[in-house]
């Protein structure tokens, strides 16, 4: 069968159709999407990470005044040296593969960041972050402006989320974005075997390539079902995958796998997106004890992270991928009556790869309960953000994705000082 | 097939979940209005579904052991999957699952806190059922399913699985708890916008002293527990709250200082505020709007705000606005027809009463629901499943797609005897199919099924050639972009 690729009209809505055939003209179609084989891995944590539980002002008195059970020890922190201001931070005691990457010059910790009146709903937060757009926080993902501005036609696994649902942050109209929470369960089944089997999946990919553009929810959903049946065989050659370190056999392990085995694979994604949740600890934080809520997810965190490092950096690959971290806000400096902590504002975020210039950037917070206190806002109760989050998002689209950060935030986010990549 | 007919599929596939050939041979003797009647009355029809659960003729059930509705959280999910597929009363289990979106309770924070069994019999046991006759949230939702709204919040505020999922069990005067206060306002009545920071903390000091009973440190795990409400009058911050929205039909925004044993009326007086507000109105008026109308275009501002005038004339009922909106013309109009994005649960239960049951059971279709993305009892987070595209990543589709397959084949030999009557060409079969999986075609579409169905051997219209050709045919036409609409 002849490859046929048919122009598309964008009437503001997903129409664009394109039947594939064999994998090599996918391949050089991702090839083709940019010179670079650069990849952002973005990393959701969901529920409102407590930065101040993480990157830990261990010398800062109104630290263990204000959180009397929370108050990490500060003979058990990972000492990683002073951020600009002079202030002594360490790392959770958990996180000790990250301290390593730290060490190595690898990972990027950037202190308050937020935007201004920062929300509180987690839900509204999330889209804030999603979109970019704290005054209009319901159009299309920052992530999915990004793609869209890629020269077309886009390839279909040029985005790969592994989570079950498309993120805001990678919604647009023009971008499909291949979800794929089980690489092996990515798989076309049929009531027949056999050469049935092949007519029937032949004429599903037939029926899932006439896109009317006269009725856009239906040409989306087929443009969703053909992206899905192009995209079969080069995820099912990702679960042939054998990693060279052994990821935690949990959810985040297995999504941080299949994104080292995409890369291993050379499928050409240029985005990938895991959430990792369980942040919004309102009750019984417990940031010390073995089985400490906030202790668990810490040690999720770098067992995970470290282990696609690591595996990264076995294959030659760490130096083409960044994965940056985010949550919908911080949490507030004084614990609350169920010794835990309440949605706050600013918060750390993470920056990890080959490319990454390590370190600490932006200044700690002072804790003190001053009202005055320019680091903290709400009559001091949280956290006041320094640096803007779209100025973190413009670092990563113009200077590692070689991208025009003006056009996808919609404005001029740039700022020096932030300069981890 | 007659006019009336599609505009009775349509009326099914909203207020319902769809229609075997037997519930369309009924409803098709019926006028429109009296279709609409006893869908909407549905209080004049038996509702003994549940006891058709195990009987020969109905879609079957998977356990372990002996089938626990009451205790078992994947047999609970069965129970109301089955009574999808079969309920007379299909706008009961409609608006349920409307509810249960609005509401949205985890099943896994109730259980980390009183374990399996407890959780299963708050989010879904039968009063009857229950030894202790707990009435679990799912029943709440059944029972007050096209009732009054104001009714529903106070009784959703008082609701054991609500306590615990949004901590109001630990919402005291000493540290009031904000979350069901702010998710009261930002989630459940007007909406984000309309409800600012003091409010917040105005509404969890109304709230104080509303908990649950047995406390946390009892043995919340005991299966004889009996969970219920509780007000504790000396947890119960007695100051006057105001507010920045009128409460009283003075137009007064403060709710007055009041004795700690009359302070419940607090939290009542609130509720009433909230459901009766315009704000309210339009805003559930809008999502009823996009369950039962159309979301693939803005909502018509003008039936929304008709639709939220009948809410309010009828002190917040919700039978009076289904009735407007199913007897309105814009409802009936062809252009409505196919216009909501299919949930993966309207998905699957519309394609089994479409292509049969017989031998298939409930149990298959729980995985691939969590494929698609809805686990029933397990939104993702109390603001409900995303609706609409979001459906659509292309691993749901694909979990669609094979789900057809799975259900294809299991009525492989169902579907081909059905089929016989059409053996005659490939063209013959696929006029038989799509005419019975209620969908609309495009004609490049419905040329690729004919093409596939006469594709591979020569047309015989054999019986291995229908068993092979029909489960493929329907297979193919589940997974159409326009099988995806309701």
């Amino acid at each position: 069968m002849a490859i046929s690729r048919r122009t598309f009209v964008k009437n503001g809505v997903a129409a664009f159709t394109i039947s594939f055939a064999a994998p090599a003209f996918l391949s050089d179609l991702a090839r083709a999407q940019g010179a670079s084989s650069r990849n952002l891995v973005v990393l959701d944590l969901t529920g409102g990470n407590d930065g101040l539980s993480m990157l830990v002002p261990y010398t800062d008195a109104s630290y263990y005044s204000r959180r009397p059970t929370l108050a990490i020890p500060a003979g058990t922190v990972l000492q990683i040296g002073s951020d600009g201001s002079g202030k002594p931070l360490g790392l959770h005691p958990k996180l000790t593969g990250l301290r390593d990457i730290f060490n190595q010059g690898r990972l990027a910790l950037i202190q308050r960041v937020g935007y201004e009146n920062s929300s509180r709903s987690h839900f509204s937060g999330t889209d804030i972050w999603s979109t970019a757009n704290p005054s209009n926080p319901a159009g299309s993902g920052w992530v999915g402006r990004y793609l869209a501005a890629l020269p077309p036609p886009l390839d279909p696994l040029v985005a790969w989320n592994t989570t079950g649902e498309t993120p805001h942050a990678l919604q647009s109209s023009s971008v499909s974005v291949a979800s794929i929470p089980s690489v092996n369960r990515y798989a076309f089944s049929s009531p027949n075997t056999g050469n049935e089997a092949v007519l029937e999946r032949s004429a599903a990919v037939s029926i899932a390539s006439h896109v009317p553009v006269d009725k856009p929810h239906i040409a989306f959903v087929g443009t969703t079902a053909q992206a899905a049946m192009a995209t079969l065989d080069r995820v099912a050659a990702v679960g042939q995958y054998t990693p060279s370190v052994v990821y935690p056999n949990n959810g985040f392990g297995q999504a941080l796998q299949a994104i080292a085995g995409a890369m291993a694979k050379g499928i050409g994604t240029k985005v990938f997106w895991l959430q990792t949740g369980g942040f919004d600890t309102h009750a019984s934080q417990d940031t010390t004890a073995d089985a400490g809520a906030y202790v668990r997810l810490m040690v999720s965190l770098n067992d995970g992270l470290t282990a696609f490092h690591n595996d990264l950096k076995n294959l030659a690959l760490l130096n083409d991928t960044l994965l940056l971290s985010f949550s919908e806000f911080g949490r507030r400096v004084t614990e609350n009556g169920s010794r835990g902590t309440d949605q706050g504002a600013a918060s750390v975020l993470l920056a990890l790869g080959g490319g990454v210039r390590g370190g600490l950037f932006g200044t700690a917070p002072s804790l003190n309960a001053d009202p005055q206190n320019p680091t903290l806002e709400n009559n001091a109760a949280d956290v006041r953000y320094e640096t803007d989050f779209r100025s973190v998002y413009a670092k990563v689209i113009d200077n590692w994705l070689g991208g025009d950060s003006v056009g996808v935030l919609g404005g001029n986010f740039r700022k020096s000082g932030i300069d981890f990549v | 097939m007659a006019a009336g007919d599609v505009l009775i599929e349509h009326l099914l596939r909203r207020a319902g979940f769809g229609a075997s050939p037997g519930e369309l041979a009924t409803y098709s003797r019926l006028s429109y209005g009296q279709a609409v009647d006893r869908l909407v009355n549905y209080e004049n029809l038996p509702d003994t579904v549940d006891s058709n659960i195990g009987q020969p003729g109905y879609v079957g059930t998977t356990s372990r052991g002996p089938f626990s509705p009451t205790t078992v959280p994947d047999d609970a999910r069965q129970r109301w999957l089955f009574r999808m597929v079969h309920s007379e009363r299909p706008l009961q289990e409609k608006m349920a699952l409307f509810w249960h979106n609005y509401f949205a309770t985890g099943y896994s924070k109730v259980a980390a806190a009183v374990r399996a069994q407890n959780a299963t019999r708050l989010m879904a046991a039968k009063a009857s059922d229950d030894p202790q006759k707990q009435q679990g949230q799912i029943e709440l939702f059944r029972s007050n399913a096209v009732g009054n709204f104001r009714n529903l919040l106070v009784a959703v505020a008082k609701d054991p699985a609500m306590l615990i999922w949004l901590d109001g069990d630990t919402n005291t005067k000493a540290r009031p708890q904000e979350n069901f206060g702010r998710e009261l306002m930002e989630l459940f009545s007007r909406g984000v916008g309309y409800y600012t920071e003091d409010d917040v903390y105005a509404a969890a000091r109304v709230f104080t002293g509303w908990n649950l009973t047995p406390t946390r440190g009892a043995d919340l795990q005991d299966p004889n527990a009996s969970f219920s409400f509780v007000y504790n009058a000396n947890q119960h911050e007695t100051t006057a709250k105001s507010f920045s929205f009128p409460i009283y039909a003075d137009g007064s925004r403060t709710i007055p200082s009041r004795s700690a044993s009359a302070g419940m009326q607090d939290g009542l007086d609130l509720i009433a505020a909230l459901a009766m507000h315009p704000e309210t109105a339009r805003r559930l008026a809008t999502k009823l709007f996009e369950f039962f109308v159309s979301e693939t275009g803005p909502p018509d501002p003008g039936f929304v705000d008709d639709l939220a005038t009948v809410y309010l004339r009828n002190d917040t009922a919700i039978k009076p606005v289904l009735q407007r909106l199913f007897m309105s013309p814009p409802f009936q109009d062809a252009s409505t027809r196919f216009t909501r994005y299919s949930w993966p649960v309207e998905f699957v239960v519309r394609a089994m009463k479409e292509v049969g049951w017989a031998g298939f059971s409930v149990g298959s279709v729980l995985t691939p629901l969590v494929n698609m993305g809805q686990e029933l009892l397990e939104p993702p987070n109390v603001a409900g499943w995303v609706l609409g595209r979001s459906w659509f990543s292309t691993g749901a589709m694909l979990a669609r797609m094979n789900f057809a397959s799975a259900l294809a084949f299991n009525q492989k030999f169902n579907l081909a005897a059905a089929a016989a009557a059409a053996r005659s060409s490939p063209r013959a079969l696929v006029d038989f199919l799509t005419a019975r999986l209620t969908v609309d075609l495009e004609n490049d579409v419905y040329a690729d099924l004919v093409t596939y169905a006469g594709a591979g051997a020569a047309w015989t219209g054999s019986d291995t050639q229908l068993q092979a050709k029909a489960p493929g045919v329907v297979h193919l036409i589940l997974g159409t972009a326009a099988y995806q609409f309701v």
